[in-house]
């Protein structure tokens, strides 16, 4: 576990950015016998998701998100020291998406641009990458973008993945200020490394055979281009580990469950989110769920909860616990200060 | 750790399966209500009652209600 505790440091604002189409589960019937799907939708918490169209990617939304960031907060682009893009579904494979951002959005050639590409906890490694880079003499200001199109690397024949998965794009801005301080742990387990995954690669190159798809595991119909998920494996890990890394959280902070005003959680599944509440006795109003209407956005799903639940909410001071965990398996539990954090409302691309 | 109280706790996880039907060598996949969404409350109710990790190969490899106590079993006195 890397304990990673930064000073002076914070979420300045926040904006995010969902596809118009919305796809609803109860439309399934091709893929779920029509009586389990009611009762999937209530497992799951998830009714409705925002797909992309084809030509719309994961730094598109993560554009819009970031030009509504700018143009709310009134943000120089010359003012952004540092870009990072992060994403598993970047618009290249060469160059860094991040690269082609810092054009779009205007910003100087001195901004120093860089992609991070993690699971679905993602965002809270690079929120860490962003709070350090923040914390250092020379960088004021950090633009941090997550952005997932999960829609384009999932089987809409896949009865574990597709019904979960939704698209969004966000943008974070850290700068440096008179926050109280912030603490993350995170945490790896690499033997974990087949329950969520897409082969094709350089492992396993890419031939004309990967875009073949294929009949899996329990008619489950996929290629080696597409995301695979053992659902049970996925589920025994996040409810281990994540419980313990936030009460191990409270523990190294000396703080208790009362202390916090919002839990925000990546939202995997509602089932899962349900158990984790129970565990921690903490009060369901202060857990925000957005499962309903977006559906699991991969990394984006923490920022995107907190701009769709937590606008127009987090003036003051507030003490937020977010936790995120996925592919790797990789997971992390933070606790911060957000002061006056200015979080524009949801927007549509 | 007891089998019939392993059997009532995971009876308690079906909503139309009557729980008299239920027994150690019920093969709980063949029941008309077991599903992958079933399968994840077993996995939450083992971690609640017993904290023991259980993985979806522990499930796929189980055939009878028993056999998912076996796992449990050991797991619990090992630790």
């Amino acid at each position: 576990m890397a304990k990673l505790t930064f000073h002076g440091v914070g979420i300045k604002a926040m904006s995010a950015c969902v596809p118009r189409n919305i796809v609803y589960n109860k439309d399934l019937d091709y893929l779920i016998p029509e009586e389990e799907i009611e009762k999937t939708i209530n497992n799951i918490g998830i009714e409705q998701r925002r797909i992309a169209d084809d030509d719309v990617t994961a730094s598109d939304l993560c554009y819009k998100a970031a030009r509504q960031l700018m143009d709310d907060n009134d943000i120089d682009p010359a003012s952004i020291d540092v870009l990072l893009f992060m994403s598993q579904t970047a618009d290249y494979r060469i160059p860094a998406t991040s690269c082609i951002m810092q054009q779009r959005l205007g910003l100087p050639r001195e901004t120093m641009c860089f992609d991070i590409s993690l699971g679905c906890s993602g965002y809270l490694f690079a929120l860490t990458t962003a709070f350090a880079y923040a914390q250092m003499e020379g960088v004021n200001r950090v633009l941090l973008l997550d952005g997932e199109t999960f829609s384009k690397i999932v089987n809409r024949r896949d009865k574990v993945d597709w019904p979960l998965y939704g698209d969004a794009g966000t943008a974070t801005l850290v700068e440096k200020g008179d926050f109280g301080p912030s603490t993350f742990l995170l945490y790896t387990d690499g033997s974990g490394e087949r329950a969520l995954k897409i082969h094709a690669g350089m492992r396993n190159p890419i031939t004309p055979e990967s875009c073949i798809e294929r009949e899996q595991e329990e008619g489950n119909i996929r290629s080696d281009l597409e995301v695979f998920m053992d659902g049970m494996d996925v589920f025994n890990f996040a409810i281990s580990k994540v419980p313990k890394s936030i009460k191990q959280l409270l523990k190294e902070t000396g703080m208790t469950i009362d202390q916090v005003d919002y839990m925000v959680f990546h939202q995997a599944n509602r089932f899962m989110m349900d158990f984790f509440v129970k565990k921690l006795k903490i009060a369901p109003e202060r857990v925000p769920y957005c499962i309903h209407k977006y559906g699991n956005t991969s990394s984006a799903s923490v920022p995107l909860t907190i701009a769709s639940e937590l606008c127009g909410r987090l003036n003051g001071d507030n003490t937020v616990i977010m936790s995120a965990f996925g592919a790797g398996l990789s997971w992390c539990s933070a606790v911060m200060n957000m002061r006056d954090c200015a979080v524009s409302p949801v927007i549509e691309y | 750790m007891r089998l019939d109280e392993f059997i009532e706790n995971f009876a308690d996880l079906f909503d139309e399966t009557d729980p008299d039907t239920i027994q150690a060598t019920t093969r709980f996949k063949n029941l008309e209500e077991w599903s992958s969404l079933v399968a994840l409350s077993v996995i939450a109710m083992i971690d609640e009652e017993y904290d023991v990790e259980f993985r979806g190969d522990d499930i796929r490899n189980s055939n009878t209600v028993e056999d998912l106590y076996n796992i449990v079993k050991e797991r619990v006195e090992i630790e």
